[in-house]
């Protein structure tokens, strides 16, 4: 269920994804020893234009991965197709683009 | 019930993969709802965070440290088996996959307790 | 050393007690598995106890055979629950707790017993575009082909399939989407595509870029793990990931 398109997608949103998720387990580790709190998440995040640009890109490739991802898993398992297929899709995508821009604002922004 | 057909490791790292992915994507509303709580309720924001040190929950965020290290690593065998030269070397780097998340699983485990 | 000590020891045939082998007998979703008991040689193929059970025990069993030496791809069954080309394999090699299970291909309608319908099969191959385009006429000259460019190369290394179906069998892509067209017509079409006397790689890459194209492919590495003739469909099946990939249009097809 996939065409040369989504599959281009697939693969370039894991290869930006690469870099990011090293450094996204890297911090985890880093930021969990000696207590993780709201307030030390907060300082690092608020207002930082890095930040916001960096879990910008994030959220951006993630949503594309995951909706392509979950749209073969479900054609596969359930046999869903056509346009019930591809609405499936858009809205995981759009879903996963609101809630993870909302939250990326969220710990800027706040 | 595995079929005898899909008993080989190749097949195992594929259905990690795609068992990773899935588990990933569905965490992925949960996390991005929580860090949206900062904006909206911030004490509610900081009592989840809060969270972050009691024992299951350290056991369950390392549960999902791996499935993200393993989902990455596995990731990348499957980009250099597509876009690289062929190497006969494909359950020496799947191995290599688990073991590395292992690792990271391990060291994130041991920071957070 | 070890084949001759043997051969020195023990008779070609001896009789050593029978084996139970489970048959699936029935005609297209309907079916069952039927018990024999056959007799155990020291060199004997899954192919031998299917004929044997034919000649011996039941003369209505189905199953289809040609060449018995491993060239012509009719004889491919699932024994034991993996895909196999029967006449090159050995009992002794597959035989678990002493029982053996066979059953027709996998991924494939049944006709009946042991006997798969691999119309689907060769239709896929026809879908994929594994069908030679010349690009030149008898008039021509024959076209000089360097064998050691990387291009040939990677032709001659997918090339020695027997059409068997048994990757076909193996591989979980086709079985959750009967649209794919499957490991062995993907492997066909990238011998063509790195085939420089072919003129129809545009159309080919098309043909195999749709829904059940090779973008289908998950590597499960089934295929190559169960090919007989030790090739690697995966690696094609790369390859013209990679082709589709770099003739991408956004704005085309």
């Amino acid at each position: 269920m996939l065409n040369t398109r989504l599959y281009y997608l697939q693969r370039v949103s894991a290869m930006m994804m690469a870099p990011l998720v090293l450094c996204h387990i890297a911090l985890m580790i880093y930021a969990v020893q000696g207590g993780l709190s709201a307030g030390e998440i907060l300082s690092r995040t608020q207002g930082s234009v890095l930040w916001a640009l960096f879990y910008g890109l994030f959220v951006l490739a993630v949503s594309v991965h995951a909706a392509i991802g979950l749209r073969v898993i479900v054609f596969e398992t359930f046999g869903l197709r056509g346009i019930l297929l591809n609405a499936f899709s858009v809205v995981v995508l759009l879903a996963s683009l609101v809630l993870g821009m909302r939250a990326v604002y969220a710990v800027v922004a706040s | 019930m595995i079929r005898p057909h899909r008993s080989h490791p190749l097949w195992y790292a594929f259905m990690l993969h795609r068992l990773s992915g899935l588990a990933l994507a569905l965490f992925l509303p949960f996390h991005f709802y929580v860090l949206s709580l900062a904006l909206t309720n911030a004490a509610r924001f900081g009592s989840f965070i809060e969270w972050v040190h009691h024992p299951l929950v350290v056991v369950a965020e390392t549960g999902l440290v791996f499935l993200l290290a393993v989902h990455f690593f596995g990731g990348l065998r499957l980009i250099a088996l597509e876009f690289l030269p062929w190497t006969s070397r494909q359950k020496t780097l799947a191995a290599f996959a688990l073991a590395a998340s292992f690792f990271i699983a391990c060291a994130f485990f041991l920071s957070a307790i | 050393m070890h084949i001759r000590e043997a051969w020195k020891d023990e008779p070609l045939v001896s009789n050593s007690g029978t084996m139970k082998v489970s048959v699936w007998r029935g005609q297209g979703d309907v079916g069952q598995f039927e018990e024999f008991d056959v007799p155990v040689l020291d060199n004997q193929t899954i192919l031998d106890v299917v004929s044997w059970i034919q000649q011996e025990s039941d003369p209505t069993l189905t199953y289809r055979f040609a060449c018995r030496v491993g060239m012509c791809g009719s004889c491919a069954m699932m024994v034991n629950g993996k895909p196999r080309w029967t006449c090159r394999t050995h009992v002794k090699k597959v035989r678990k707790d002493g029982a053996i299970e066979i059953a027709p291909l996998r991924n494939l309608p049944v006709i009946k017993d042991l006997a798969a319908d691999m119309t689907e099969f060769f239709d896929k191959w026809v879908k994929a575009e594994g069908v030679f385009h010349p690009s030149k006429t008898r008039e021509d000259p024959i076209e000089p082909i360097n064998h050691e460019s990387n291009a040939r190369q990677q032709a001659s290394a997918a090339i020695e399939c027997i059409n068997c179906a048994v990757c076909y069998a193996a591989c979980d892509s086709v079985s959750s989407n009967s649209d794919y067209l499957g490991p062995a017509a993907l492997n066909r079409a990238w011998t063509l595509v790195n085939d420089e006397r072919d003129s129809a790689a545009e159309q080919r890459l098309k043909a195999v870029s749709g829904d059940g194209g090779c973008h289908s492919c998950h590597s499960h590495q089934s295929c190559m793990n169960y090919c007989p003739n030790e090739l690697n469909p995966t690696a094609s099946i790369a390859g013209l990931k990679r082709e589709s990939v770099k003739n991408l249009s956004w704005w085309g097809w």
